[in-house]
């Protein structure tokens, strides 16, 4: 009895031992396999707005409502228009700050007299929603000088970007740490 | 042919500086009243290596757990490190970064080239292994915040049907199989969108996400922890890396009496009864068996490998270029103009079909290439899992699976035995 019980359990220790072996290689040849494709510091979300075609899912496929991309203004190309396409609905009558004749959903955008003929235009990124109806109306009709970005003190940083899983453009990368922005403005320096 | 060189390079540059400035169809305008242009705040995320505060933690907790398990035994100071990492890796840090994604990390990592990893996900990933293989489940029991929220709101557990039990538990190796087949063609992440609890944790998201984890909750009063048991792929590999801890959670403190207090106490199944009592089976039948299934194996295997390469295409369609192959070719066929996003896109940025097409083809190539490789895997599961099933072990005490067992610690205060010092 004592022999058979020896001769089982030798045969269960080897079974163990191999089996223990047969996971541990794999799971050390992975760091291995790795070491050059490792980086320190991790990676953020941001939008290509060179890519970017504002088809608008940013507000509705980002987990935070609302969401964590949102419109930016790069002063630096605005051409500080009197009728702003990205402020402005299409043909309208007259050109003022009320309500009906604002394109912005949320009335997020501030319409400010700088001199004859020049108005400034700010994002309220409190009432953004990032729509990117004001980004399409300005690409279309001006500069593009409004822009979605990713917002990163409001981005949670999900491993898997649920706007860029959707995203029909391919807009939406992984960026470095580094430069979590890709500004437009920037970019034409 | 050299001299040239300069020149075309000017022409590009000229060229590109044309491309950049195309958009401004109105000047700069030149501002008498003195009017200084606005600056944008561009806030950054928490400063690179904060991540290596949530590596720290999770040894920390990791060791804490450890030592409640096995050594003081405490199903109360499992409890709380539950709370913990729930309050921590749960809603402060708001599900991300978590272990079970990170194998998905790892994958697109290994398999694709344009992409490296954090570090600190690459820790995620490896450290409750290491711990696994030295404690068991210890991750399971009050680290990982989909394991706590549930072990928090398991209050009346019931028993499920062990055929039902092992039928359940065989998805989560489909689940890991999928998962890593689509991480590794960089086609999508589903462990989190699929992910039931993260809404919670971040008290946003999609209604059906949302609704799928309230589900999941409720049904996990009566049927404890059903994620972790029946989708968890991380757990796959836990489970298997437990089996061969050095040292894992015991029921008794000392030596077991038999009294069989703790047979029906465990929520998840999880203890193996000694057979003291038992008579004697013959062994031929379930020798045979044995033969049987490992003759078997490799047949399992292959058959897997030739159903997931023959379904690849299909699967390729979880890529986001597949499919929108897919929606050109019907557009094109039906003559129906497609009110897609992410058609309309497409034709707004100027790539060619025909280069979309070969796109296409290129991923699918990839597909069949990778999938028979989860069918393998899923084979072989399929083959150790019905071996395991005939294997029986003399045993003269009641033990946990190590596979199954948590390290919840329920068990503990139903034995009677107690050390004497």
């Amino acid at each position: 009895m004592d022999e058979e019980k020896n001769k089982y359990q030798s045969r269960r220790d080897f079974v163990k031992k191999a089996g223990k072996l047969a996971i541990i290689i794999p799971l050390a040849l992975i760091p291995v396999a790795l070491s050059k494709k490792v980086s320190a510091s991790g990676y953020v979300w941001q939008i290509d707005p060179f890519k970017c075609t504002q088809c608008g899912q940013c507000k509705t496929n980002c987990i935070l409502t609302p969401s964590a991309s949102k419109c930016v203004h790069a002063f630096q190309l605005c051409g500080y228009c009197d009728l702003c396409g990205g402020y402005q609905r299409q043909g309208v009558k007259n050109i003022s700050t009320a309500a009906e004749n604002q394109l912005c959903p949320t009335a997020a955008i501030t319409r400010k007299f700088i001199e004859e003929p020049y108005f400034e235009y700010t994002i309220d990124e409190a009432l953004c929603d990032g729509c990117a109806k004001c980004v399409k109306g300005c690409a279309d009709f001006g500069n593009g000088s409004l822009y979605m970005q990713i917002r990163h003190n409001l981005c949670v940083n999900c491993n898997d970007c649920s706007i860029a899983r959707t995203c029909p453009s391919n807009a939406i990368s992984r960026v470095s740490v580094k430069n979590q922005y890709i500004q437009k403005d920037k970019r034409q320096k | 042919m050299k001299r040239f060189i300069p020149y075309l390079i000017l022409v590009l540059l000229l060229c590109w500086q044309a491309i950049l400035y195309s958009q401004e169809r109105f000047p700069r305008p030149e501002f008498e009243s003195g009017y200084v242009y606005a600056t944008n705040q561009m806030p950054t995320q928490r400063a690179p290596g904060w991540e290596y505060l949530d590596v720290t933690v999770l040894v920390i907790a990791l060791a804490v757990t450890s030592w409640l398990a096995l050594k003081k035994r405490s199903r109360q100071g499992l409890i709380w490190m539950s709370v913990f990492s729930l309050a921590y890796f749960g809603f402060y840090r708001q599900g991300c970064i978590c272990s079970v994604g990170s194998v998905q990390n790892v994958a697109l990592a290994l398999f694709n080239d344009g992409y490296t990893i954090p570090l600190s996900a690459l820790l995620f990933f490896i450290i409750p292994l290491i711990f696994a293989l030295a404690y068991g489940r210890v991750f399971c029991a009050g680290v990982c915040p989909l394991g706590a929220i549930q072990e928090l709101t398991g209050f009346s557990p019931l028993k499920l049907n062990k055929r039902v039990e092992i039928i359940l538990a065989s998805i989560p190796f489909i689940y890991l199989a999928l998962a890593l087949l689509f991480a590794s063609t960089n086609s999508q992440f589903i462990i989190c969108r699929y992910d039931p609890f993260v809404g919670i944790f971040r008290l946003n998201a999609s209604y059906t996400m949302i609704i799928f984890g309230v589900l999941l909750l409720l049904a996990g009063i009566f049927v404890n922890r059903p994620y972790c048991r029946f989708l968890c792929p991380y757990g796959v590999l836990l489970n298997v890396f437990s089996r061969f801890a050095g040292r894992h959670l015991t029921i008794t403190p000392a030596e077991c009496t038999n009294c069989r207090l703790c047979e029906n106490v465990c929520p998840y199944n999880a203890i193996i009864p000694s057979d003291l009592d038992q008579k004697k089976e013959n062994p031929e039948k379930p020798r045979k068996q044995f033969i049987i299934y490992l003759i078997l194996i490799p047949v399992f295997a292959l058959t897997g490998a030739l159903v997931l390469y023959n379904l690849a295409p299909a699967l390729a369609r979880v890529n986001t270029n597949v499919r929108l192959a897919g929606e050109i070719r019907t557009e094109k066929e039906t003559g129906i103009e497609s009110a897609s996003k992410a058609v309309i896109a497409f034709k707004e940025a100027g790539k060619t079909e025909a280069e979309l097409f070969s796109e296409e083809q290129v991923i699918i190539q990839r597909f069949r290439k990778m999938a028979p490789w989860a069918g393998v895997f899923l084979g072989v599961s399929l083959g150790i899992g019905m071996i395991s099933l005939t294997v029986r072990t003399r045993r003269d005490e009641y033990k946990p699976h190590q596979g199954k067992c948590y390290s919840c610690g329920t068990c503990f205060k139903y034995c009677p035995v107690k050390v004497t010092t």
